[in-house]
């Protein structure tokens, strides 16, 4: 028998050592209790494997070594999932053994890890101004649609008020969740915004929220929001803004607006992409009972004892499923916990001026690449008049190239073009969607652009 | 078998104050870039490049402080934690604690995976397509199922995944308004409950009867032309197996219903049983747990979602296909729940657990499940013959145990007043992790539900049993020894049950000074 290095006990001594304590004289023998009719009949057919450690590290590195990233090209892809970049201290956080390894281990063992969840919700408080922030889910599709339901729930309500532009991926998530609940259409004005009369002309006595992207899916800021909110809150609707966190050092939170949900992605707080994998929800309400208590996550609450010692535990369990089963608010498993350590220890290195600096420097050099890309000949920028965040359409329709044929071109060039946007969205006709972050230079942009000089 | 030594250990207990106590105004811990005057030149001012309605007004009250502070700070947190790798962690089964290969770690930390972006061209994704891709190959072999979707962000959504596909599934047979109904035990784990109904079904739940499971009787009860299906463990939660499970599958299936297998607690079974044999048509299994990514503070997991061809159609997109040539993300799918989360899933569980499956192979997997069940036999032994006070549920009529056991500690509480809360919590003071109880509803009193995976050793076990028992004999010398414990942990005894309602709640500082203005 192999000696497997992660199976201390397939050492044969110690088996039959352990197997005459138990009487038995094989392991086969204990659990020979298993029917034959739901047994293997044939032992698993798997590669063969790489049985030391040096092997499998050359067998995996040579796949991964197949893959071109985003630090070996210039890299113009967002749309959900953004190359910012990542603080050393949060890799260095988040790869501590104590943090990687532990589980749902709570207030005494794990009293390091609960302060750090009770840091990161308080510090998300302070970004969105808000007083109750969930432990993180699985990703902002997921909070988004937990912000729905909690609508829907709230308010009995069964239709959903989206804008025309928003991500497409994230409702196609939000409308598989939302049991029960309809989703509807807000139009896009031409030039940008919403559409404010189609929305009046929606509202009704069933609407249980206005959802809003904000910056919005194409990357514009909705300057309506505050009108947006009024209207819905006129309706008897929930207000519920996706607001990407890190556009907040510099924009207003969605609560400073009027939202009564806010939540987003915290992928940009330090969070690598990971080929899509690094993402996680963030929710947050203002303190009230009919909120709280539709939270399905853990919240976990600070205590002090008889000796003047903070602690964290969960608070209120009945609400989540663990305690109530099926008649719990929606379900509750395994969810992001490491991205939470990630993203407090983001916020506590960027503190307040980073976060404005953050925000500025995308502001900067996303507007550079969009007055560069405007002077293009037959490519069009629509939304003249809107002020964008970190990515803004680029219409190549008028070149008679599609975007990919040109993202083809561009990638020849060691260039990751924008987001296809005409699969999805054909009204924008060959539309892209172009991101630009902290981490892309103003040569990145200008390289950028001369490569599509010469491809259009 | 003689006791073996208790080490004398104390968790770090630093005191540390909250980060934002430790703010001094102005501090920086990292420095981004001035770009106004270069970019500036091009774009005009920054007051010019947003709406003036929407700049933020307040600044956020963010910590402030340089960045060794804000190291020393998590680390010193990282020390008041105690993760797997430091502890003998046998004590939260159903979790599956594992040893997660430090190599593993390398891979999903390399650039080469961390710095791609989800919608990049395939041609530049072939490594990590291939990974997805060779991966489903082998938990297709696994489950004996034929497709598989990694897009699940842990067991609960995979559960979930589920429910959606088989809720799919009968919308387009036009059976939806008919079936609404779905059977679970009592002892599977509550997501098999919540997640289908999370999806508008009426759950039904079946009770253990004197054998640990439900009888087929009361299967049969309940089973209708309104059943969509049953979501069931085996072993169930407590451990004990279903030996009839087949004609539970079969019941199912003859009332036209589907079969769905919680595979979460599958660290006994690799290579003995597979969801094709118990007749299943999807099943999950939790990549974070028997397939060796690390538990990461409750995530982020992976939940992989296996089907039956028949309902492959249903899976979430994308999907990964492979030409003979190329690997390629394939978007379409007319009949797709759609996504049940944003792009492929958390894909550093699945090159964790494809590395792991290629460092073991096929006899290396049996090891694992045999030495999964050596161990918790040989603790099981240990457990009742040595440490007083404890027992299990159905010993007489289901004494067999796979991978894990739910004892109870309800005679050691009835001789001593001592409770299985009690006792978890003076665990610290050994140095080892808390111990999973049970889910809800507590059928075993007082529950304790420990898992010796394969990655203890026979020492290991012996210390962990050398611990309770000591801890049973305070219970019966000294029990408010054991009652006002932990000691060595990094804070004492909390009162923490005490809030009733949602005003007492403080999930973040600012909530807690509102409440506490002396705070």
């Amino acid at each position: 028998m192999i000696q497997y290095p992660y199976i201390p006990n397939s050492n044969e001594a110690v088996r039959k050592e352990m197997l005459d304590f138990i009487g038995a004289k094989s392991v086969e023998e204990i659990y020979s209790f298993i029917p034959d009719e739901v047994r293997m009949k044939k032992p698993l057919d798997l590669p063969e494997p790489c049985t030391s450690e040096m092997q499998l590290k050359k067998y995996m590195d040579g796949i991964l070594a197949k893959d071109s990233t985003c630090a070996e090209n210039l890299n113009f892809l967002g749309a959900g999932c953004y190359d910012h970049y990542v603080p050393a201290v949060c890799d260095e956080i988040n790869g501590r053994s104590e943090f990687l390894t532990a589980y749902s281990g709570d207030t005494y063992a794990d009293h390091g890890k609960l302060q750090v969840f009770f840091e990161f919700t308080s510090m998300m408080g302070e970004l969105l101004n808000l007083d109750v922030v969930s432990f993180p889910t699985y990703d902002g599709g997921q909070a988004a649609s937990t912000a729905v339901m909690m609508s829907h729930r709230i308010n009995g309500r069964g239709t959903a008020l989206v804008p025309e532009h928003m991500n497409p991926s994230l409702r196609s998530q939000m409308e598989c969740y939302c049991e029960g609940v309809k989703f509807v259409t807000v139009a896009s004005r031409p030039d940008g915004l919403l559409d404010l009369d189609d929305l009046k002309s929606k509202l009704n006595e069933d609407t249980c929220c206005v959802f809003l992207q904000n910056p919005t899916f194409l990357g514009y800021f909705e300057e309506q929001c505050e009108e947006i909110g009024k209207l819905a809150h006129g309706a008897g609707a929930q207000y519920i803004v996706y607001a990407d966190p890190s556009s907040l050092g510099i924009a207003e939170p969605p609560a400073n607006y009027g939202a009564d949900i806010s939540c987003g992605e915290i992928q940009p707080l330090g969070i690598h992409m990971s080929y899509g994998g690094g993402l996680g929800g963030y929710l947050a309400t203002r303190q009230e009972e009919q909120y709280v208590m539709n939270y399905p996550h853990h919240l976990y609450s600070i205590f002090k004892n008889s000796k003047g010692e903070y602690g964290y535990a969960r608070a209120l369990p009945e609400r989540t499923s663990y305690y109530v089963r099926e008649k719990a608010v929606e379900y509750l498993g395994t969810c992001v916990g490491l991205w939470a350590v990630t993203a407090a220890t983001y916020l506590a290195v960027m503190g307040p001026d980073g976060m404005r600096e953050l925000g500025e420097n995308i502001l900067f050099k996303s507007n550079y690449a969009r007055k560069k890309l405007a002077q293009l000949p037959n490519v069009k920028l629509p939304y003249d008049g809107r002020y964008s965040f970190m990515e803004f359409v680029v219409d190549f329709t008028g070149t008679g190239k599609t975007v990919a044929e040109i993202n083809k071109a561009l990638l020849a060039k060691g260039i990751f073009g924008g987001y296809d946007l005409s699969r999805e969205m054909s009204d924008l006709g060959q539309s892209m969607l172009v991101c630009v972050t902290e981490k892309t230079e103003l040569a990145d942009i200008d390289t950028l652009v001369d490569a599509l000089k010469a491809i259009v | 078998m003689s006791d073996t030594k208790l080490r004398n250990f104390h968790e770090a207990q630093w005191d540390e104050d909250l980060i934002f106590e430790q703010s001094v105004p102005g501090s920086r811990s990292l420095l981004v870039p001035d770009v106004s005057k270069e970019a500036g030149a091009v774009t005009g001012a920054l007051s010019g490049l947003m709406p003036a309605g929407l700049k933020r007004k307040e600044k956020p009250a963010l910590p402030e402080l340089a960045q060794p502070q804000v190291l020393r700070h998590y680390l010193r947190l990282s020390q008041e934690t105690i993760g797997q790798d430091i502890n003998i962690d046998i004590g939260l089964g159903t979790c599956t604690m594992k040893y997660s290969p430090k190599i593993n770690e390398q891979f999903v930390r390399s650039p080469k995976f961390t710095e791609m972006h989800p919608y990049q061209d395939d041609d530049t994704a072939q490594g990590i397509l291939k990974i997805i891709y060779d991966f489903e190959q082998i938990m297709k072999e696994i489950s004996g199922l034929d497709a598989v979707s990694f897009q699940p962000g842990g067991g609960g959504q995979g559960i979930y995944a589920n429910a959606a596909v088989l809720k799919k599934y009968f919308e387009d047979r036009g059976e939806a308004e008919q079936r609404t109904q779905i059977i679970t035990t009592i002892l599977s784990h509550p997501l098999d409950s919540a997640a289908p109904a999370m999806k508008g079904f009426e759950v039904i739940s079946l009770f253990p009867d004197e054998n640990g499971y439900p009888s087929l009787e009361n299967l049969k009860a309940v089973v209708s032309e309104k059943t969509a299906g049953i979501f069931i463990t085996n072993p169930e939660d407590t451990g004990v197996f279903n030996p009839i499970i087949r004609e539970f599958v079969d019941v199912v299936h003859q009332a036209g219903g589907l079969c769905v297998c919680d595979m979460a607690d599958y660290n006994g079974l690799f290579g003995l049983v597979r969801a094709k044999e118990l007749g299943a048509d999807m099943c999950h299994f939790n990549l974070h747990k028997a397939f060796s990514s690390p538990h990461a503070c409750m995530g982020p997991g992976c939940g992989a979602q296996c089907v039956s061809a028949e309902l492959e159609k249903y899976l979430p997109r994308p999907r990964v296909r492979f030409d003979g040539k190329r690997y390629y993300t394939d978007y379409d799918g007319p009949a797709s729940v759609g996504k049940i989360r944003q792009f492929h899933g958390t894909l550093s569980a699945v090159i964790r657990a494809y590395a792991w499956v290629m460092s073991l192979g096929k006899d290396g997997l049996q090891t694992v499940a045999e030495t999964a069940i050596l161990n918790n036999n040989y603790m099981m032994k240990r457990m009742l013959n040595e440490v007083k006070g404890v027992s299990m549920s159905w010993a007489e009529k289901a004494p067999h145990r796979l991978e894990q056991v739910r004892y109870s500690f309800e005679k050691l509480y009835k001789d001593t007043g001592v409770s299985a809360e009690d006792v978890n919590r003076h665990l610290v003071d050994f140095g080892f992790q808390r111990f999973f109880a049970s889910h809800h509803p507590l059928i075993v009193p007082e529950p304790f539900t420990p898992e010796p995976t394969e990655s203890y050793s026979k020492a290991d076990i012996d210390e962990y049993i050398t611990a309770l028992k000591k801890i049973s004999d305070e219970a019966y010398s000294t029990p408010e020894v054991v009652i006002n414990a932990p000691y060595k942990a990094p804070i004492s005894k909390l009162e923490c049950d005490h809030i009733k309602d949602y005003t007492e709640l403080a999930v973040t500082w600012r909530s807690y000074k509102k409440q506490h203005p002396d705070a």
